[in-house]
């Protein structure tokens, strides 16, 4: 494969690491919260996305939007009777909380549907390749990454141009402050965690061909969506888009060039870059 | 002492044994005799109490979020290991000495450079830690057997005198009740000590802690250090015990369950690694295998219950009926 292909196949898979950590980041980033869940959210959506079209025959863009709807109805339920409760507990009992959660999940999924991988049936105008002019590459991979730089520019002329974005901002960065200036952050946290997690379950439907779903998906990804949102700095919507792009390229490349050591170097790269900028790379300096 | 107050002296006395510090070790005794059969299970959750401990040490003492402890469990096991196939050191006592060393030192190392850090930060820092050193084991083929690790290891008898039984695992559960033993002692000695206490200084609350001129970094990285050489212990005792090694003593899997469990029993008060690791194993290993997936289940309904219901863990739970209890004898006339 030459060189523009191994990019493309690696920004591919970066977009749906943005799609589906874009959430966690802002989250984490307003409340401080760490949720291990979410790529259970993520999973809870992708089999959404696969089941409906598979036994109702929904086409795709429909089952990616059911699966949005779906996830962030439940995002809200459970955040309400749940999360909410947790707010002021101590990290370590989010982390209890969220993993329990995560368990749930999976042995809920694996007793219902079974622990076998699901796949996506992708429609026709999906499927073969596109003819860029200068290459021709797969249609679905370009069509993750256009999404991706779409729903990026979205969420940053949302965060940047809206009243609703200045708040989230103002939170994340301040969050006692914010209140005190009338910012309601607990309703505000509520709309974001629904959006961050029916956005999430929109990258797992989306990424099912790349990333795979199974019931383990929450636990194998883990680590990963961790990095993104390490890397890119908590709660900053272009730090995730860049870091989640950075991942995907490197362990796409080395994958294909040194299968045996290449999860080590995103490690080792990941370790380089926290220890110099501890706060990410688009992270800002706590006061 | 008279003129102390109330509050006071239940500080002054709060390092001092109760009766009821017995119990775990009795029952321990007790479990010798009693499940003749089942003292392999039993080496492996005394070890796993071990683990959690020194994970208690740094987590819950002062206050550091880790996620890649199995590193030093690991490094430990694999000393042990590298040192018997390779250079033919198969004395247990000094071997599990070179267990500690190497894993306080490579606790040192990463603790100098890592503790700067907080919160996702240091959780991430301390997992790439572990990452890396798990994929080192893989690809260290000639040195460290590779994906299939090393099997079959032999040990000398332990004092030149008790030999591992590979059957029953009468020696290898004694031997290690022992070392948890001296170890749960220096443990408890250190977190009562003046050092400690500032440890509980560091976590509770950092700014008064710099503030009063305690010198904060060098106590974390000393803290994470003894931890990591407890844990190391651990991990030694795991390849005598079971007389092989392999990167599943590396893995996540290996810190984040040791972290539940150490949850999940209460973390800051020593006897929640006894509880926790209990609790679990125990439900574990009569549950996990017959059915995997109901345990699964089970096991994240407890522990979302024991996060939204109990302050800290089943200890903490068992504070608060104590607490009520001895409200509603003190309102009695």
């Amino acid at each position: 494969m030459d060189l523009t292909g191994i990019l493309l196949g690696g920004a591919a898979a970066g977009m749906v690491l943005f799609v589906v950590s874009v959430g966690l980041s802002v989250t984490m980033g307003l409340m401080g919260f760490v949720n291990l869940a979410h790529g259970a959210f993520a999973m809870l959506g992708g089999y959404a996305i696969v089941l409906s079209m598979k036994h109702w025959g929904l086409p795709f863009p429909a089952a990616l939007a059911l699966g949005f709807a779906a996830v962030a109805a439940l995002a809200v339920v459970l955040e309400r009777t749940l999360y909410a409760r947790l707010y002021r507990a101590s990290e370590l009992d989010q982390v209890l909380f969220t993993i329990g959660l995560v368990f749930v999940t999976i042995a809920l999924v694996t007793l219902t549907v079974g622990p076998e991988t699901q796949t996506v049936l992708l429609p026709e105008w999906l499927r073969g390749q596109t003819d860029l002019g200068f290459l021709r590459y797969r249609s679905y991979s370009l069509a993750i990454i256009a999404f991706g730089v779409a729903l990026m520019l979205a969420l940053w002329l949302g965060f940047e141009r809206t009243q609703l974005g200045a708040r989230i901002r103002a939170a994340v960065d301040n969050r006692r402050m914010a209140a005190s200036l009338g910012v309601d952050v607990g309703r505000l946290f509520t709309a974001t965690f629904a959006v961050g997690s029916g956005l999430a379950a929109m990258g797992a439907g989306l990424g099912a061909e790349i990333l795979g779903l199974d019931p383990q998906y929450p636990l194998r990804y883990l680590a990963y969506f961790l990095i993104v949102v390490a890397v890119g700095g908590l709660g900053r919507v272009h730090g995730v888009f860049f870091a989640a792009i950075l991942i995907g390229v490197l362990d796409f490349v080395l994958k294909f060039h040194f299968p045996k050591g290449g999860t080590m170097f995103i490690y080792a790269l990941t370790l380089a870059l926290l220890l110099a900028r501890p706060q990410g790379l688009f992270g800002r300096k706590a006061a | 002492m008279s003129a102390m107050l109330p509050a006071a002296q239940a500080l002054a006395r709060r390092h001092r044994l109760q009766w009821w510090e017995a119990l775990p070790w009795v029952a321990a005794l007790l479990a010798f005799y009693l499940f003749p059969n089942h003292l392999a299970f039993g080496t492996q959750l005394l070890i796993t109490i071990l683990f959690a401990l020194s994970l208690d040490l740094v987590l819950g003492y002062a206050g550091i979020v880790t996620l890649g402890h199995a590193a030093f469990f690991g490094a430990g096991a694999y000393t042990v290991g590298m040192l018997a196939q390779h250079a033919g050191w198969n004395e247990p006592l000094t071997g599990l000495a070179a267990a500690a060393l190497v894993a306080g030192a490579i606790g040192l190392a990463s603790g100098f450079v890592l503790l700067r850090t907080h919160g996702l930060t240091l959780l991430m820092l301390t997992l790439c830690t572990m990452v890396l050193l798990e994929e080192s084991a893989n690809m260290g083929h000639r040195y460290t057997g590779g994906f299939d690790g090393m099997p079959g290891l032999l040990f000398k008898p332990l004092l030149g005198a008790f030999s591992f039984d590979p059957l029953y695992f009468r020696t290898q559960y004694l031997y290690v009740l022992v070392v948890l033993l001296l170890c749960f002692v220096l443990v408890r000695a250190l977190v009562y000590s003046p050092f400690g206490q500032s440890l509980t200084g560091i976590r509770e609350n950092l700014l008064r802690m710099h503030a009063v001129g305690a010198p904060v970094r060098v106590r974390l990285v000393v803290v994470y250090a003894a931890s990591a050489a407890i844990a190391g212990v651990a991990g030694g005792l795991f390849t005598h015990a079971t007389q092989y090694v392999n990167l599943a003593t590396l893995g996540l899997e290996r810190s984040a369950g040791v972290l539940i469990m150490l949850i999940l029993g209460g973390y800051g008060r020593l006897y929640g690694a006894f509880v926790g690791a209990s609790a679990y194993m125990v439900l574990e290993h009569f549950l996990a295998k017959a059915y995997p997936t109901a345990w699964q289940l089970g096991v994240g309904v407890l522990l979302v219950l024991v996060a939204l219901f109990a302050s800290n863990g089943i200890l903490g739970i068992a504070d608060s009926l104590r607490r009520r209890f001895a409200e509603r004898a003190a309102a009695r006339p």
